[in-house]
């Protein structure tokens, strides 16, 4: 096995109980897990309305980016989309939701409520500040509640760190939770146009160009 | 019926109904030793029949000492409404409970007894309903505190 790992060190690596894996096939695995992300239906109040409903919707149409099949169950799903406040006695039955789902799974809070109390942070009895005191949340899409277009912002950031993300190369790495904010002075024509250009780049693979010279390189490099 | 008529026939039941100002609906204030047998009276009256308990809830007026017990009646046969009102001390709030008339009442009484601390005498089943049974204190109470709770800071 390690002549054949010395020769070709950009297609084959190492594990770490000693095999060897293809390691584009873990490129494959990032990216299919980023682009089919089925998101659990977790909606507790104004924000599940802009986000599952207005997204998913077809003006919107969350399916462009693989993320349309909501799952009732929690062993279906491996998104949960937080969208809405927390309170005190849903927090037991949140934290049990994530529990239950199939790793990987990733968290998306939407709206001031899930990020941190939002109007609710004062004189509150029952509304636990953020969604991140129950459970790890690896994207904020903040707003009150975000447009639609502020969540599929957040859910490309999601997929950004699902492929720089864990990989058998970096077994256990994980991004560090990050602000998915629109840029200000951004219209909706603006990302439409961005997002166009991003379906196009990441949907389509171009096998006669650049990256087959690059596999013939790395093949040949020894 | 008109609201003058309600009113007016309401006083006629219970003389010590007094019917409340600037209210867009009907409203009588009764004292609430005779709110039982007031509020019976008008459920079986055929001209009023009150036959159904649309809300109750309660308002706490911390600087009068008192809570105010808001009842909103509706007459599916007649289609008029009645605001019923009563008060109660806050350091001994108890009153009796209006299940046995509308049967809906019981869990509106245990929402506010969840919320406010209102005892119901005469009530079936005086649990909290959306808090945890070992919480302690009344939340909705102007004066409530607890640890969980951040102030508005200046």
């Amino acid at each position: 096995m390690g002549l054949v790992t010395n020769n070709l060190p950009a297609i084959l690596d190492r594990l770490p109980g000693g095999g060897f894996c293809v390691t584009s096939i873990d490129g494959i695995i990032n990216w299919s897990r980023a682009n089919s992300l089925w998101p659990l239906t977790f909606g507790t109040s104004c924000c599940a309305i802009e986000v599952m409903m207005a997204a998913g919707a077809s003006r919107h149409d969350l399916a462009r980016f693989g993320a349309e099949v909501a799952r009732p169950s929690p062993r279906q799903a491996d998104l949960l989309v937080v969208a809405g406040t927390v309170v005190k006695r849903l927090a037991p039955r949140l934290k049990t939701l994530y529990e239950q789902m199939a790793e990987p799974r990733y968290v998306i809070a939407t709206g001031s409520c899930a990020i941190s109390g939002g109007p609710f942070i004062y004189n509150s009895y029952s509304t636990v500040r953020g969604a991140d005191q129950i459970i790890p949340v690896d994207v904020y899409v903040p707003g009150c509640p975000p447009r639609p277009e502020a969540f599929l912002y957040g859910l490309l950031t999601l997929q950004k760190l699902i492929k720089a993300g864990e990989s058998i190369r970096r077994p256990y790495i994980r991004r560090k939770p990050v602000l998915a904010a629109l840029p200000s002075g951004m219209t909706a024509d603006q990302i439409r146009a961005e997002l166009a250009v991003l379906l196009q780049r990441d949907s389509t693979v171009d096998l006669s160009g650049e990256y087959a010279q690059n596999m013939q390189a790395g093949g040949s490099k020894q | 019926m008109t609201g003058e008529e309600i009113v007016l026939a309401v006083s006629r039941i219970e003389e010590r109904a007094k019917p409340r100002e600037k209210c867009a609906m009907p409203a009588v204030t009764v004292p609430v030793e005779s709110l039982a047998v007031f509020m019976r009276a008008i459920h079986d009256d055929p001209a009023l029949s009150f036959d159904m308990l649309c809300t109750h809830t309660a308002v706490d007026w911390l600087g009068e000492n008192r809570f105010e017990l808001l009842y909103v009646l509706c007459s599916l046969k007649h289609g008029h409404y009645l605001t019923v009102s009563t008060s109660v001390p806050r350091d001994k709030p108890e009153v009796s409970s209006v299940s046995s008339i509308w049967r809906i009442a019981e869990w509106q009484e245990r929402e506010v007894y969840d919320l406010m601390g209102v005892l119901y005498s005469g009530h079936p089943d005086l649990r909290r309903m959306f808090l945890e049974d070992d919480w302690n204190g009344f939340p909705l109470r102007k004066d409530y505190k607890d640890d969980f709770m951040l102030e508005l800071p200046e």
